[in-house]
């Protein structure tokens, strides 16, 4: 292969090195009005009154919308419709928008928002899920399981009280992950156009242009077809930018109104409002093993801090236990999640989405059973990994698995044997795995058409122009199209014309979300450039007087693989075949494979293929200031094929870099002023200096190795890359810090203060360990009971109302994203 | 994005012309020297200066005159220009690591050692924007009445957030400041007060024109610095330590100094006297990093947990003394700021 596995300059880099990538807010146009949003000072409140006509008086200012402009709900999943673009009357979070000025300069908006003269009524403040678990009343939404419950899940897939009662050992332990949010280094921003038609443009750093169409079409009540969205290149997404916001709506319904370019970029504190990051989950795992690490089952349970809205959320309650089956094999697998709402910006999906919390648990736990069972954490792994082509307790199909491989990878590469338990005091290393998606099998809301379309027009110059809905946010989408398409046509990416993003311009693609573009939207790009190079090849055939099966495409060429000279240059080629069947385009598309987990809520978690990682971290610990320092990680990841490793190597990378933000510093953290005082509930530091993250020179060395075996079901072998990197960095550094100090933390993120706390512990002699004591009391409901396929499962829940008994399959359904 | 408000510049081209101007247009108006941190603070409304009055363009203000006896710093010499500059060196490390350590590269290159020295007490509470220190109902610092770090206070708790300050302090500096009918030399020191709110002694009429330094033959300074990142942030403490030594390694004199300890740099009197007249050894060490440790009071308004702000500040002591005594701590050093010595 010519272009496929070969490291690659981007297709975008050129633009993006020269600061010629236009990101939403690089937008001007004739006319333009910009917009700022007044937003609630209050964390709960009703508003009382509202009276707009001081800001809309104000010199400069064209227009002051409320929520009565725009008071239908939406959401990004069908069974959460619970946001209003501007809230009608009732504020649930600081940072929830009341109202929007649009003015000739956006230094006159700011101004005139101040001029906008609002009266609450401040209702109680829900602060944590347990506090939210303790107040029914007042709701801070009226629909739910009760109170201020938005979620409650309960699964069984088989007896998980007789796999306690078969193993030698059972484990209990608590974790706490912190929230934290994704700080893409571009802030939010869209520009809205009445266009010369009178039909409305929208341009937006979103990762789910479809989504946001159909959010517009509903909440503006317009035919869809007369909206145009077109996803700017996103300067970083990582999970912020998948839901439809509110300033979204809010310029689109100004720029209809006004019929000029309205747009809006967001503050810094505003991104930490819109937020939709990493959910705060408390957990408890209970797990029964045997002597020899086996496990015997496993019982999750887990807290869920939602913020104030649904977005992903029933989703991400599913996935906090949805993947704890995929890396290991566990036959009996129980789990319980609650979500709750609080006043607080909205959680949602972060790159791992909802499975890295869980992930974290596992993993260190793991390796409390090692070190009990004196075990070696690596070969207690390998003892009890998931191997190809399983089916998982909760119904999940494996493809190709490969983590054994990664696990001794990095074994190797680290030095393990030789560090493990052996380095100096202050010094440790930690071992972890994973598993992730590549692509949700479920589409966000039910519908059987494919999940990403390809066009591909083929010019007589021998251009070739690829036409899709996918999204770059920068991970590399748009190279995974064109070096497919150039492959499979002999060509060279920077033959490839790319039109992606836009709805009008291309077929569907769901988003960037979820590890799916480069398997779905890759293999649809495929299936049409075959079906390209298939009527080409038919035609050159003919002209050539040679068998179809002897043509061979590469460097811009088609010839008889037996006789090279006997060709036509790809721009002849493609005349040809327009001479003998018309103009040539073609499609493809992809739909991933039916899930075998037919219960409700399997709809979570079902994917093509997984990708497996594992990596080993290395930490220095000062044991006066708990001071810690990561000198070296090694990780491994199981990608099926790389198509282009620079990029597959940057995926990594990062991820190991975000990885270490949660681990060692990140807290999407709040404050809440002292009660008799203050009502206020404010994020604590909503800006990118005090929301710390680490700089390139916290960053340690990364030795990344590539585990190649491909998987039949992606494009050429492909696997994700994206999030499962992330995964097991976390759980990897607090084992590590264990190993260095014989403490435990159980929370992230790990930091000085929390191992001076531990280490007190441990001198006191109690147990050497931070991290949270008890899980509340969840009236949990009736697991749905699941028999896992070795005891004769058919998928199904045997004690639930079978789908077709009820009125509306479409809308129980819990679809994962 | 955030939106500077509107305002007038102006740009004199001497002292005399930018101490008019002051002199002119009173409180409302403010020296520009960087603007690093004041165009951000009016971006988020904590300043709204009527008037900003650039620095840059006076050219006895970014002189810097070294010699044996004394040097002569201008205040809008820059923070990049210091920590690049070998003149800064043996005697006046602390200084040129307490630059080098200041935000970012490019802040650097803009932000100067007057502003520095000046630079705004900062706060949790304060450090937002408009909106944000709306939804607390402000605080006593700006626009509010209450100082949530303390909500009985009186006093506003805001930190001195300063680097070079106890560098210079540490290495006995004082400043000239300026104005229209009167000039004043004063021992640095004694420039600051610890009150966040009224934090600086330089009247709104006067310019921080520059910062003297006696010979500091002899004297050997160091400056450690702890951030939780290894650029960008603000101190959350810092140690500047400075001692001359007999030829025997008898401290002769020494000077003590933690920054963002309080809304003042503090001068870890006892500390330093402690040591004097002693080798540095394990013992004179270790009193003094417990006797300085003792004075500093953090509080819940910076990043870190204020009792282990407190814990490090020991640590750092030691440290700093032991680079003094000349042990090699390039390990320690590497580990918390992440660069390496000078």
């Amino acid at each position: 292969m010519r272009v496929i596995g070969v490291p690659r300059r981007r297709v975008d880099a050129r633009a993006k090195v020269t600061g010629q990538t236009r990101f939403a807010d690089d937008i001007f146009l004739p006319r333009m009005a910009y917009c700022k949003l007044l937003r609630s000072p209050h964390p709960h409140a009703r508003i009382r009154k509202m009276d707009t006509s001081r800001a809309a008086a104000h010199n400069g200012v064209y227009l002051v919308l409320s929520g009565k402009d725009l008071p239908i709900e939406y959401g990004i999943l069908p069974v959460s419709q619970d946001e209003q673009a501007l809230c009608v009357d009732h504020v649930r979070h600081v940072g929830d928008p009341v109202a929007a000025v649009v003015a000739r300069e956006e230094l006159t908006a700011f101004e005139a928002l101040d001029l906008i003269d609002v009266e609450y009524e401040l209702l109680t403040t829900i602060a944590d899920p347990e506090e939210a678990l303790a107040t029914p009343a007042p709701r801070i939404h009226e629909y739910g399981e009760e109170g201020n419950i938005h979620k409650r899940v309960s699964l069984e897939f088989g007896d998980v009280e007789q796999g306690f009662a078969e193993a030698d050992e059972v484990f209990e332990d608590t974790f706490f992950y912190q929230g934290n949010t994704h700080l893409p280094i571009e802030q939010h921003a869209s520009m809205a156009i009445k266009d010369p038609e009178g039909k409305l443009t929208i341009w937006s750093s979103t990762q789910t242009p479809h989504y946001l169409h159909r959010a517009l079409a509903k909440v503006l009540q317009m035919p869809p077809g007369h909206i145009r969205v077109i996803a700017t290149p996103n300067g970083g997404g990582f999970g912020g930018k998948s839901d439809p916001f509110n300033h979204e709506i809010v310029v689109a319904k100004a720029a209809l109104l006004l019929d000029r370019p309205v747009k809006i970029c967001l503050t810094r504190e505003e991104v930490f409002y819109c937020h939709r990051g990493r959910h705060p989950v408390l957990m408890k795992f209970k797990t029964g093993v045997k002597k020899d690490g086996t496990i015997t089952g496993m019982h999750l349970q887990t807290l869920i801090d939602g913020g104030a809205y649904g977005s992903y959320g029933v989703a991400s309650t599913f996935y906090t236990g949805a993947l704890q089956t995929v890396t290991y094999h566990v036959p009996r697998y129980k789990f319980q999640g609650c979500r709750t709402f609080t006043n607080k910006p909205p959680c949602g999906p972060k790159r791992g989405h909802g499975t890295v919390q869980p992930r974290f648990g596992q993993e260190v736990q793991l390796d409390k059973i090692a070190e009990k069972l004196s075990i070696d954490p690596a070969d207690l792994r390998l003892r009890i990994a998931e191997s190809s082509n399983a089916v998982t307790a909760n119904f999940f199909r494996l493809s190709v698995v490969n983590l054994s491989e990664c696990i001794r990878r990095v074994v190797k590469n680290s030095d393990w044997k030789e560090k493990f338990r052996k380095m100096p005091d202050g010094r440790g290393v930690g071992l972890a795995c994973s598993a992730y998606l590549t692509g949700a099998g479920l589409p966000i809301y039910w519908n059987k058409m494919p999940h990403s379309g390809v066009h591909i027009k083929f010019d007589r110059g021998g251009g070739v122009a690829v036409f899709c809905g996918a999204t770059e946010i920068g991970q590399g989408s748009d190279d995974v199209l064109a070096g497919i398409v150039a492959e499979v046509l002999g060509l060279e990416t920077f033959d490839i014309r790319l039109y992606t993003g836009d709805t009008d311009l291309g077929p569907v693609d769901l988003g960037s979300y979820s590890s799916r573009v480069t398997i779905m939207a890759g293999n649809a790009a495929l299936q049409a450039a075959e079906r390209g190079r298939e009527m080409i090849a038919e035609a050159a055939a003919e002209k050539l007087g040679v068998p179809k099966e002897r043509l061979r495409f590469a460097d811009k060429r088609v010839f008889d693989s037996a006789a090279p000279e006997k060709c036509l240059t790809f721009a002849q080629a493609v005349c040809n075949a327009e001479a003998r069947f018309g103009t040539i385009g073609t499609m493809g598309s992809y739909t991933p494979p039916k899930s075998p987990a037919l219960y409700k809520g399997g709809g979570v978690g079902p994917s093509p293929t997984y990708s497996y990682t594992a990596a080993v971290v290395e930490v220095a610990v000062n044991p006066a200031t708990g001071w810690i320092t990561v000198p070296k990680i090694w990780i491994a990841h199981d990608i099926g094929r790389a198509l282009n490793p620079t990029l597959v190597r940057g995926q990594v990378e990062g991820s190991v870099y975000m990885g270490l933000g949660e681990a060692l510093m990140e807290e999407q953290e709040f404050r809440r002023l002292p009660k008799k005082l203050s009502h206020a509930l404010v994020h604590k530091f909503p800006s990118m200096l005090e929301y710390k993250s680490p700089t390139s020179l916290d960053m340690p060395e990364v030795i990344t190795e590539l585990i190649e075996e491909p998987d039949p079901r992606g494009p050429f072998g492909a696997k994700e890359v994206g999030q499962g990197p992330l995964l097991p960095i976390m759980p990897a550094v607090a084992n590590a810090v264990y190993d260095a100090l014989g403490v435990r933390i159980d929370e992230v993120p790990i930091t000085p203060e929390k191992i001076m706390k531990a280490l007190a512990e441990k001198k006191a002699g109690r147990t050497p360990r931070f991290g949270p004591n008890h899980f509340p009391k969840v009236n949990w409901p009736e697991a749905l009971r699941v028999p896992p396929p070795w005891e004769g499962g058919d998928g199904n829940a045997v004690n639930d109302v079978p789908r077709a008994a009820k009125h509306n399959p479409e809308k129980e359904k819990v679809l994962s994203p | 994005m955030m939106r500077l408000p509107l305002f007038e510049f102006r740009m004199p081209r001497t002292i005399d012309e930018a101490v008019l101007i002051l002199d002119g247009e009173g409180p409302k108006a403010m020296p520009l020297a960087g603007g690093t941190d004041l165009l951000p603070n009016m971006k988020r409304r904590q300043q709204v200066p009527k008037t900003l009055m650039s620095l840059r363009y006076i050219e006895d203000l970014n002189r810097v005159r070294m010699e044996a006896s004394a040097s002569r710093l201008g205040a809008c010499v820059t923070l990049a220009d210091i920590a690049a500059d070998p003149r800064f060196r043996n005697g006046l490390t602390a200084l040129a690591q307490a630059a080098s350590l200041v935000a970012t590269p490019h802040i650097r290159n803009m932000a100067t050692l007057g502003g520095n020295l000046c630079l705004d007490t900062r706060c949790n509470y304060y450090d937002q924007n408009y909106e944000w220190r709306k939804a607390i109902d402000f605080c006593l610092k700006k626009d509010g009445d209450t100082c949530w770090v303390a909500p009985g206070s009186l006093k506003c708790m805001a930190v001195s957030s300063t680097d070079t300050a106890p560098a210079l302090i540490a290495l006995g500096a004082r400043v000239r400041l300026v104005s229209r009918l009167e000039e004043r030399e004063v021992l640095l020191g004694e420039l600051y007060n610890n009150d966040g709110l009224d934090y600086i002694k330089r009247k709104p009429n006067e310019i921080l024109a520059e910062v003297l330094l006696d010979s500091l033959h002899g004297w050997k300074s160091t400056y450690w610095k702890l951030r939780r990142r290894g650029s960008f942030d603000f101190p959350v403490l810092s140690v500047a330590a400075a001692a001359r030594f007999t030829e025997s390694g008898v401290v002769e004199d020494a000077r003590i100094v933690m920054g963002s300890a309080a809304s003042r740099p503090l001068v870890a009197l006892d500390a330093a006297k402690t040591l004097v007249g002693r080798p540095l050894n394990g013992e004179s060490i270790a009193e003094a990093a417990v006797l300085a440790a003792r004075i500093a009071k953090p509080l819940d308004n910076t990043d870190f947990d204020m009792s282990w702000r407190k814990r490090v500040t020991g640590e750092f002591v030691t440290c700093a003394l032991r680079e003094l005594r000349g042990d090699d701590v390039s390990g320690e050093r590497l580990s918390y700021m992440r660069t390496h010595s000078h």
